[in-house]
């Protein structure tokens, strides 16, 4: 665990070409990008249900949405920083708000999107689609549970944003890792702090726990890859027993999941939180483990932030 | 039927289908009279000559579909649909009123509208998503979509005009409600569209232009749409807005005002 790396996007072509051979109504819409997200592997098998609308991402939503109407099961997906960032509209009013079964999935979340800079770095999706009602948020650890989610989700009616992120990262889960709509995974358990993780960041968090315990702190590490719907009990259930909690998102705090957790917290079980996650600013171009550093987005923060709550 | 006997038919369902907006306005005390009168023989004609579909089996898989990308033109394709049969006439008069159906842009759950609409150029993309899908399943169903001239100035728009002739969708008509007047004033002022049918024939289009208020013409130009192959086809229909009652005639200002309810009477009397 955490020594192999795999890209979630190649997970995601995995799982596309699986489901374009179960399902007959699987179809998947591009905007310029399939080559890169891996939706294109879905089209050298099933070229008749891909379709590439070109560098539109506003079309490209509102077109599976249609798609959907007509009872298929479309995934649509580009960049994080183009849907959501150019689409809103379309996804709150052609999606979400008849309910559609459309999988918007997208590549290319956070900063360690890298070198090319703050303009392609998406750190305010979560806050975007966390907020608009209906919608199913999921931002999976690795490209194990990836395969599950994206394969998951399509026997789950209703809008899903599933983010992923561009560079090959720890794989966290094995082949068992079973998807449960809304159910966050503890990973470990300990009594002394709590820490809430999602995406890339488990990884880091899992390092976090393992470093707190030879200082003799035992952290629990919770996977919370599902946002909305949120899963209240494992995170009251986490404050309870830790009484302190940390979360680590690749995103801005504001808005994001350790906001989420926060809300839950605030109103089921308060107790004192740390959000480690981009602090209200833009990233820039750089290398991503050089970005994640500087961003504070490590092992270390967050085990600074653990020790911090304890007055350590 | 005989195309003169039905057009007597059609006119005599677009004089109703006026005065049930202006009704349904009236007693909403919002909502937008100008750009709904304006497309009442676009509406009527397909849903009571053109298209097919059955008001008894709304879901029919084998439907033609229709979106309002327009959709303040609410009262409009609600007097249509309950004309039709889809829901009681008297639910009209619930429009925009709290708990009812008839929200003030279409919603789901109400028995013959396909998707919400409000939010402007969005309405061709949704089209163009069903006749793939119809393309797909070797279904015979058509879509319409009915888009404002200012709705035009859209970027969407023209993506989703791109994305048609791309994909050779023959089974996509589109119609533009050309009145020439947005809530702010006139489009050529506003933001210039013309010249508009130059535009759409650039994007591989189909242009057909109709007088919006001569059915005959309407009539042929729906049936040339269904016959042209291989390319998307837009009808752009001249029309007026506020058609038919004559201080809303070309007035910006009855984009989004109702008739008052103690006027009613005289203006229904505008109708004959």
């Amino acid at each position: 665990m955490l020594s192999k790396v795999a890209a979630m996007r190649d997970a995601y072509g995995d799982a596309l070409l699986e489901l374009g051979a179960e399902n007959k109504d699987v179809v998947v819409i591009g905007a310029d990008t399939t080559g890169s997200l891996k939706s294109g592997v879905f089209a050298s098998k099933f070229p008749e249900r891909f379709f590439n609308v070109g560098i539109a991402e506003q079309n490209l939503v509102s077109i599976a949405a249609g798609m959907a109407l007509a009872g298929k099961i479309p995934y649509a997906g580009t960049y994080a920083i183009f849907v959501p960032g150019k689409s809103v509209d379309q996804i709150r009013n052609n999606i979400a708000y008849p309910n559609l079964n459309v999988k918007i999935v997208c590549s290319h979340g956070g900063i360690s999107v890298g070198p090319d800079g703050a303009s392609h770095q998406q750190v305010e999706d979560i806050a975007i689609m966390r907020a608009i009602p209906k919608m199913n948020v999921i931002v999976p650890a690795d490209a194990v549970s990836t395969k599950a989610i994206a394969k998951a989700i399509a026997a789950i009616p209703g809008p899903f944003y599933v983010r992923l992120t561009r560079s090959s990262t720890p794989v966290i889960y094995d082949a068992g890792f079973r998807y449960e709509h809304g159910k966050a995974n503890a990973l470990k358990e300990g009594g002394d702090v709590g820490i809430v993780a999602c995406g890339i960041m488990v990884s880091e968090a899992l390092k976090a726990a393992e470093a707190l315990r030879t200082k003799g702190v035992a952290a629990s590490v919770l996977d919370l890859h599902t946002i909305k719907p949120i899963d209240s009990d494992a995170i009251v259930k986490l404050a309870r027993s830790c009484g302190r909690v940390v979360t680590v998102e690749e995103h801005n705090v504001m808005g994001g999941m350790g906001s989420a957790v926060a809300e839950v917290l605030g109103e089921r079980y308060p107790v004192p939180i740390r959000r480690v996650g981009v602090m209200d600013t833009f990233g820039e171009s750089g290398e991503a483990a050089d970005l994640l550093r500087k961003y504070g987005l490590t092992a270390a923060n967050v085990e600074q932030a653990a020790l911090g709550l304890r007055g350590q | 039927m005989e195309t003169a006997q039905e057009v007597v038919r059609l006119k005599e369902t677009a004089r109703n289908t006026r005065k049930l907006i202006l009704e349904a306005l009236a007693e909403a005390g919002s909502g937008h009279p100008g750009g709904s009168l304006s497309a009442v023989e676009l509406l009527v004609t397909l849903y009571f000559r053109v298209m097919r579909h059955d008001p008894k089996n709304p879901k029919w898989p084998d439907r033609d579909r229709f979106f309002l990308s327009k959709g303040h033109a609410a009262p409009l394709l609600y007097s249509v649909l309950a004309q039709a049969g889809y829901f009681p006439v008297e639910e009209l008069m619930t429009l925009r009123k709290i708990g009812s159906r008839l929200q003030g842009h279409p919603s789901m759950g109400v028995p013959g509208v396909e998707a919400p609409a409000g939010s402007e150029g969005i309405g061709l993309s949704l089209a163009v998503g069903t006749s793939l899908a119809a393309k797909l399943d070797g279904k015979a169903y058509r879509t319409y979509v009915l888009m404002g001239d200012g709705e035009q100035q859209e970027g969407q728009v023209w993506e989703a005009a791109m994305s048609a002739s791309k994909f050779r969708l023959d089974n996509l008509t589109a119609i533009i409600d050309r009145n020439g007047i947005q809530q702010d004033g006139l489009t050529e002022q506003v933001m210039p569209l013309e010249p508009l049918a130059a535009k759409w024939r650039a994007f591989n289009w189909n242009v057909i232009e109709v007088d919006g208020y001569d059915l005959a013409q309407l009539i042929d130009g729906f049936d040339l749409a269904i016959g042209t192959r291989n390319r998307p086809t837009v009808i752009i229909a001249h029309t007026v807005k506020g058609k038919g009652i004559s201080f809303m005639e070309w007035s910006p200002h009855y984009h989004g005002t109702p008739p008052a309810k103690d006027k009613l009477r005289d203006v229904l009397s505008e109708l004959g």
